[in-house]
Order: structure tokens, then C-alpha cells, then sequence
């Protein structure tokens, strides 16, 4: 399987992501999450955030488009047919609430092949506004060949 | 916050139901159909609609977060594996041990499962604990 090495080390255009309040809650529900703070305002302003708080994995949300873009970045040649998502870290630094405006820079880490099998690594680092790292990333897929 | 110390199991058990997937991919952004369209799924060759991976970490990095009391801010980082499919309408269980506790940080082992079926493997959660004696404040006040 050929591999895209010379693409390691490519950087992408940084993704800006206005982070909502009702897309916080949004996601919120969709994950099952009960705690008051990505919920009620009031709850979230006494703990002493001054918006809703995300939940950690939230980080997925403001992330998506700039991992999609690589995903389909044609030089680095993604057999989706035969593409998963194998792995996944986060590390959380600064929380993220509603009305955070997060920036991600992406970049293609490592690819490499073994017993047939294509191993890809991004990693992100996003920050908000006041430029704080917010939470770094590192997302690992692998590509089957054909049978 | 709790006090975490080795040995503390974690669990958390759901059944997610049919439409969980969907809700997910509109709060998500992830329309890939192997999610949310049934015959899209089974024309690839899959059992069915499957659960999104990344919602799956959510539930084990819920898991990891109500072990430690429930401030989502306890949770610093988190890494998985994805393996099998998950599906909806059958209970999946979140399951995992604190293996050590350094400096205020729990380290955890997480797995999910879904009977025979392990969806997560090799997951490890650190967690912010307090530590026996101390009287710090939570964590959203020091933020």
C-alpha cells in the first residue's frame, strides 16, 4: 500500500469554531450528559464559568472540520471504503464554555503500514480566543487493503 | 471532589436507544449513513446501523468523570482503542479500576463492552483527585 510520506509534517489552515450555547447543550443530551452545568446557565455561572461549560468531549465538535478536511485531502490519498477510526487520546488543558471561539491547527503526524494495513496520526492543538491551549488531540485511523 | 484511590472500580451501564445514533450525528456533525441509514449499513456489509465510535468515548469519558465526582474538569486526559461495532437497544457497560494515584492524579483503565462484544479496549482515563487531608476548592473556582 503506497503511503504518503512525504505529506508527514503537513500543516492545515487553522479551523475557527464559535463554540453555542445550545449546541453545548445540544451535544450534551445527545451523549446522555445530566450534569447542570452544560445545561443551566445559573448552575454554570455559581461554579464560575460565565457560560455553559462543555463537556470534555465536546472537543470532537470543534474539531470535526478540521480533521474532515485532512480526511479528504486528496494528496494524502484516504481509501474510505476501507477506512476506521482506530484510536483516539485528548488531553484537556483550559475548559471551553459558549461563546469561546476555538482555533485548531492540524497536522498530518506519521503514516505507516504494516501486515497490510495503512496506520495514519493527526494531531490537533486547539486554543481559544485569549490563545489558551484548550485540548490537543491525537487521531489515529487505519486503512485496510484490498482483499 | 472524590478522593480516588487504586483499586476503585468504575462502572456505568446504558442502553442506548434507536435514535441515539442520529441525535449524535446532528450534535456531532458525523452523517456518515453506516450510522444512521439501515439499509446504507447493511449494504456495506455491517449488521446494521452502528454506534459512532467518538460517542462511545463520550460515554467512557462520562464513566471516568462521575468516578471522580462529576466535575467534567477532573477529567485530563483520555485515550481508547475502537474495536467491535456497537449497536443500539442492547446495554453497554463502561467498566474500568483506578491503577494508580500520583501527584493529585488518578490513573484509570476503562473498557467498554457490550455483552460479548468489547467496543473499547485499552482505555486510559487521568483523573484530578484530591488527596486525603486536603482541603482545596473545586476545580471550576480555580479555573
Amino acid at each position: 500500500m503506497p503511503l504518503p510520506s512525504d505529506k508527514i509534517g503537513k500543516l492545515y489552515p487553522p479551523f475557527d469554531y464559535a463554540v453555542g450555547r445550545e449546541k453545548v447543550r445540544e451535544y450534551a443530551a445527545a451523549v446522555g450528559e445530566t450534569n447542570p452545568l452544560h445545561f443551566e446557565l445559573e448552575a454554570a455561572r455559581a461554579a464560575g464559568y460565565p457560560d455553559l461549560l462543555a463537556p470534555p468531549m465536546f472537543v470532537v465538535v470543534y474539531c470535526s472540520s478540521a480533521f474532515m478536511t485532512a480526511l479528504f485531502d486528496p494528496e494524502l490519498e484516504i481509501d474510505f471504503a476501507h477506512l476506521v477510526h482506530g484510536a483516539q487520546e485528548f488531553r484537556w488543558e483550559h475548559p471551553v464554555v459558549a461563546g469561546d471561539e476555538i482555533t485548531t491547527a492540524l497536522t498530518f503526524a506519521a503514516s505507516s503500514e504494516r501486515a497490510g494495513l495503512r496506520f495514519d496520526t493527526f494531531e490537533t492543538v486547539s486554543r481559544n480566543q485569549r490563545g489558551e491551549l484548550t485540548c490537543t488531540g491525537k487521531w489515529s485511523t487505519i486503512i485496510r487493503g484490498e482483499e | 471532589m472524590v478522593i480516588l484511590q487504586e483499586g476503585d472500580r468504575i462502572e456505568l451501564r446504558l442502553t442506548p436507544d434507536r435514535y441515539v445514533t442520529v441525535r449524535y450525528a446532528g450534535a456531532s456533525g458525523d452523517f456518515n449513513p453506516i450510522h444512521i441509514d439501515e439499509d446504507f449499513a447493511r449494504q456495506v456489509g455491517l449488521p446494521g446501523r452502528i454506534l459512532h465510535g467518538l460517542w462511545t468515548m463520550a460515554q467512557t469519558a462520562r464513566a471516568a468523570t462521575e468516578a471522580a465526582g462529576g466535575d467534567p474538569t477532573a477529567l485530563l486526559s483520555l485515550g481508547v482503542q475502537f474495536r467491535g461495532m456497537g449497536r443500539m437497544e442492547q446495554e453497554l457497560m463502561v467498566s474500568g479500576e483506578v491503577k494508580s494515584v500520583a501527584d493529585g492524579v488518578a490513573t484509570a483503565k476503562l473498557e467498554v463492552t457490550q455483552g460479548e462484544n468489547r467496543l473499547i479496549r485499552n482505555g486510559v482515563a487521568e483523573l484530578r483527585t484530591d488527596v486525603a487531608g486536603s482541603s482545596e476548592g473545586s476545580a471550576a473556582q480555580d479555573s
